[in-house]
């Protein structure tokens, strides 16, 4: 699979659901590289969701722009696939139909499209459950099918909602080290969400610090560290303990909301992986 | 006969699932065991029967009736098939029921899709379907022989329009039943409404539309009989009442039998339809 990423660029966005909810998010900005990885951290609320969401297509915006490759997202497209936190894959078909369904919507032919699944079904490494049924898969081989369904439309930019939130922590280090790896060799932008400064540690080329309501980008951080990037590697420790001081900080920054409720979302993080 | 099915298809479930000890044994042992006791209880049945005809036959004011008994209902089987009165019955019926059951799935799982998908029609409907769904088939039937030209098509109508209600409200409960992210994330996929339709909710519902089309098989088939004894010359109501006015009770049993039998094919058809045609907990071969 060839593949090339996308510039995108996020300019003063802003959301909101109706007229009688607050703004979801406010003036958010972001520029990514074609290939670079984002991820966006922030607690629980704060519209990370919903911005992606925006970037998918799947949601329209309240103001501001937002342009992929220079061009407006008005709605979901094959270049810019979403993957979720439950995978939902479609129970009554196998493996191999799951992943080629997109396929089957854009009308390819039935033999270009089984070699691209096959391909797909390559690159998360499930092959020998191509013909298993989808609902007899575990979790973590569930997420591998949705990864695989969202790569065979070779998208340009994978996004990315806490899809590994519900996995037990060797899966989800394996699906971690490997979507990274899979977006490094494509060479496709990802922009992922997650609660998890470690999994923002080892995936992201940058790691966006949102916070506040309406939420806000408060911190823009570059990660440069070799790959592949292990959890005990002193440097990885270094750059977790910095991250977890900008969210922490990012957390006080005077806002709307009842500080205090910040402060336990703080411990939430630092406890989650000390494992 | 609904029972019955459903004992088999349940016998039929157990079988897939195997215990880790010895499977091949075990499966030949249930299996076995689930033959004897289909045999089992249709014999229990017949011996019922064969009592019941033995009673009347033994009191002098039923002797008459005797012949609803099984020795003289299975001696005139083969001379109500080779006069071809059963083979003409059913497929006057089949005809008239095959077209009902699909009229009724034409018409009834679009109205399903439309209850289950749009909220307004589903409040404006609601009452008059409930309403309607009320209305004892049978009793369309003077209206429908004014309405409709033929005898024949009134008595479809009167099936499709006992069919149509398990076949809608089947397929509007299997929508509500549907995961909404499967639509979230057929749209990310690029799927148009098209696509959603055939690839997302009528594989999704396939259960449901098969369940309702069962139970309406089941009413269309129990209305079928008394709606054929008016009007027509053929069919398995006509047999019956044709029997009856000549007084041949063992053609009569006869062709009782053959509603059972034939309606018991008919739904246990289905019921294997809907074991192979859903994905809810489908077990690895
Ligand atoms: N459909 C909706 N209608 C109205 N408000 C909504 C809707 N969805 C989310 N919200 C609100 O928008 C805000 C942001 O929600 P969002 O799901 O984007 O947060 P999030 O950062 O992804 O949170 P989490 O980390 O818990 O997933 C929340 O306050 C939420 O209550
Ligand atoms: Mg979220």
């Amino acid at each position: 699979m060839s593949i090339r990423g996308v510039h995108i660029s996020v300019k003063d966005l802003t959301h909101r659901y109706n007229s009688k909810c607050p703004l979801t998010f406010e003036k958010v900005n972001i520029e990514a590289e074609p290939g670079e990885a984002l991820i966006i951290i922030g607690r629980s609320g704060c519209g990370k969701s919903t911005l992606l969401h925006i970037i998918a297509g799947l949601l329209a915006t309240t103001s501001g722009t937002l342009l992929l490759n220079n061009e407006v997202v008005k709605k979901p497209s094959s270049r810019w696939v979403m993957m979720f936190q439950a995978p939902h894959l479609f129970p009554w078909l196998n493996v191999e139909q799951n992943v080629g369904i997109g396929l089957k919507f854009a009308g390819w032919p039935k033999k270009e499209a089984q070699a691209r699944v096959a391909e797909a079904i390559g690159l998360v490494h499930m092959e020998e459950f191509a013909k298993q049924n989808a609902q007899n898969l575990s979790g973590g081989q569930q997420q591998r099918v949705a990864l695989a369904r969202s790569l065979v439309m070779e998208p340009e930019l994978l996004l990315l909602d806490e899809p590994f939130s519900a996995l037990d922590a060797f899966t989800r280090t394996a699906l971690q080290k490997d979507v990274r790896s899979i977006a490094k060799e494509l060479g496709i932008n990802i922009v992922m969400v997650t609660h998890d400064i470690d999994e923002a540690v080892l995936m992201a080329d940058r790691a966006l610090v949102m916070a506040g309501s309406p939420g806000k980008i408060m911190h823009d951080i570059r990660i440069d560290l070799e790959d592949p990037r292990d959890r005990e590697d002193p440097a990885v420790q270094s750059m977790r303990a910095n991250l977890m001081q900008m969210f922490h900080d990012a957390s006080h920054v005077p806002s709307d909301d009842d500080p205090s409720d910040e402060v336990a979302a703080d411990g939430d993080m630092s406890t989650l992986h000390s494992v | 006969m609904s029972t019955n099915s459903t004992n088999v298809v349940t016998a039929g479930v157990n079988i897939d699932a195997p215990e880790k000890a010895n499977p091949c044994s075990r499966i030949i042992k249930t299996k076995g065991r689930s033959l004897a006791n289909w045999v089992g209880g249709l014999l229990i049945l017949g011996a019922l029967w064969w009592l019941g005809g033995y009673m009347l036959y033994i009191n002098p004011d039923t002797t008459n009736f005797a012949d609803f008994g099984p020795i003289p209902t299975f001696k005139a089987f083969p001379h109500l098939w080779s006069d071809g009165t059963i083979p003409n019955a059913l497929s006057a019926s089949s005809y008239r029921l095959f077209s009902a059951l699909g009229i009724a799935i034409v018409c009834g799982i679009p109205i399903g899709i439309l209850i289950g998908r749009s909220k307004v029609f589903r409040e404006v409907s609601n009452s008059p379907f409930q309403l309607l769904r009320m209305v004892s088939p049978l009793s369309w039937e003077p209206i429908a022989v004014i309405v409709f030209l033929s005898w024949n098509q009134a008595i479809i109508f009167l099936l499709a329009i006992a069919s149509v209600w398990p076949v809608a409200f089947a397929t509007a409960a299997g929508l509500a039943k549907v995961d909404p992210a499967w639509f979230k994330v057929a749209k990310n996929l690029g799927a148009n409404p098209w696509h959603i339709l055939i690839h997302i909710i009528l594989p999704a519902i396939t259960f449901d539309i098969l369940t309702g089309v069962r139970s309406a098989l089941g009413v269309a088939w129990i209305v079928l009989v008394p709606a054929e004894f008016l009007g027509v010359t053929s069919g398995l109501g006509y047999s019956i009442a044709d029997a009856r006015e000549t007084l041949s009770y063992d053609h009569l049993t006869a062709m009782v039998l053959v509603i059972g039998i034939f309606g018991y094919i008919l739904d246990s058809s289905c019921a294997l339809a809907i074991k192979k045609f859903s994905w809810h907990h489908k077990e690895e071969p």
